[in-house]
């Protein structure tokens, strides 16, 4: 079966360490602070201003000046900073944010990335993310492995526009982890009870599959 | 004394000197922080082929916005433009210029633009779209692209608190673009929530020190929430 939505932020879940500085972007990784393990501890940077992200308000703590970079009103959580949009992005460009979790219609085997345009539809505008993809080290893009219509999303050359060149090394889709290095996507989980052929018939860029690939295993 | 009186008697006088085809650098993030008020006496005021400078566009029916329904901007800087039905018309039309551009770009072209920066070399959007046509750079083994900085003719802001003399605090995460864009105006408007005696702001937490600001002025705002989300 492939991943939900859930299990896909859990997985995530579980590529955080304590200490991180995390940016969560927008769908399944804003799913991700749900699931942060027990004894680890991260502070979720939101970029138009805000490290140490909260959970959401109760109804009489909705403050229309507290807000994340979803637009949503938000709470800060204690030891939180917050601080202008400049400074927001010298953390994320400067790499001081030690995971970016976003994303994307398409990657490929380079690690381009992209996620904020389809030429002929609206376009809506990138926000922070060319600046999330150049400036961290270290991140998760998370996806559909294939379209509706069973076309691959894991390209071997983006055919859309960039987001970013060069810049993916992990991609957790509804079928598989994977990382990408050099030149290829490297199959490292999959889903459970997706088998590695299904994989490999819906990875359009060169992947390189390992003698073992384990089962994700989920605890509910 | 009074040469560092900033305040204004009026939203008319704060916006006083605003003309066609000026540029106009906007503080706010979402409906957040937006200086919802000046942006109205823009409305009235009817200026038209503004160059608006903002990380959105408002929503239909406020906030920048207004300022499309009698089509008194014909270009747009911005990083997200999503949820504004009369925007995506007028874009779809061709009546509208939207220039798109990296979040962090575009704070730092206002931040360099109040700083007396021309021009900055930054790794966000190179390879991308973005940096087609810009000059690129090696440092260090990695590719950067060449952006310009940004000024205003004018910067509108919204500020929590003042004093008199311009110095300014936001509140929360309403601060967002306020603070660049304060630096980055000829002529910089702030509206604040209230004005406050000098010295009642500790000088250590102004966020924007009254040398970047050319008029003040209190007003009431509505403070729109665009996604009011809340946990049962």
């Amino acid at each position: 079966m492939a991943l939900t939505r859930e299990q896909m932020a859990q997985r995530v879940a579980r590529e955080l360490e304590d200490g991180f500085y995390v940016n969560l972007g927008i769908g399944i990784p804003t799913l991700v602070a749900n699931y942060v393990p027990d004894g680890i501890d991260v502070m979720l940077q939101s970029e138009n201003g805000l490290l140490g992200m909260g959970r959401f308000p109760t109804e009489e703590e909705v403050d229309p000046d507290m807000i994340n970079a979803g637009k949503q009103t938000v709470t800060a959580r204690p030891g939180a900073a917050i601080f202008s949009s400049a400074e927001s992005f010298a953390m994320i460009r400067g790499g001081h944010v030690d995971l970016t979790v976003l994303g994307a219609f398409e990657v490929d085997q380079e690690g381009n990335i992209a996620s904020w345009m389809v030429p002929g539809k609206l376009i809506k505008g990138m926000g922070g993310a060319m600046d999330l993809v150049a400036g961290a080290e270290n991140i998760i893009c998370t996806m559909t492995h294939a379209s509706k219509h069973g076309e691959s999303k894991l390209l071997e050359k983006c055919t859309l526009p960039l987001t970013g060149a060069g810049c993916i090394n992990r991609v957790l889709t509804d079928l598989a982890y994977l990382e990408i290095k050099d030149g290829a996507f490297i199959l490292k989980e999959r889903a459970p009870g997706v088998s590695v052929e299904e994989i490999i018939e819906k990875t359009a860029g060169k992947l390189v599959v390992p003698d073992h690939v384990p089962e994700m295993t989920f605890d509910v | 004394m009074a040469g560092f009186d900033k305040r204004v008697a009026s939203y008319e006088e704060a916006m006083e000197g605003i003309k066609d085809g000026m540029t106009i650098i906007a503080g706010g993030f979402g409906l957040c922080g937006i200086p919802e008020n000046l942006i109205a006496e823009i409305k009235r005021r009817g200026a038209k082929d503004l160059t608006v400078v903002s990380n959105n566009c408002g929503v239909d029916g406020f906030g920048l916005g207004v300022l499309l329904e009698d089509r008194q901007i014909s270009k747009i800087i911005a990083s997200y433009v999503g949820e504004n039905a009369l925007f995506e018309q007028q874009m779809l039309n061709e009546e509208i210029d939207v220039v798109l551009t990296p979040q962090g770009t575009l704070a730092e072209k206002m931040r360099a633009g109040g700083a007396g920066i021309p021009a900055f070399y930054t790794a966000t959007g190179y390879g991308t779209p973005i940096g087609e046509g810009k000059e690129v750079r090696e440092f260090n083994g990695r590719h950067y692209i060449l952006e310009e900085a940004i000024t205003g003719d004018f910067a509108i802001v919204k500020g929590w608190k003042a004093d008199r003399y311009g110095n300014v605090m936001y509140r929360h995460t309403a601060q967002n673009f306020n603070p660049m864009a304060a630096t980055a105006g000829k002529i910089t408007v702030v509206e604040v929530e209230e004005i406050v005696e000098p010295g009642e702001l500790e000088p250590s937490q102004i966020h924007t020190p009254g040398i970047y600001v050319d008029r003040i002025i209190q007003g009431s705002f509505e403070k729109r929430i665009e996604k009011r989300t809340v946990r049962s």
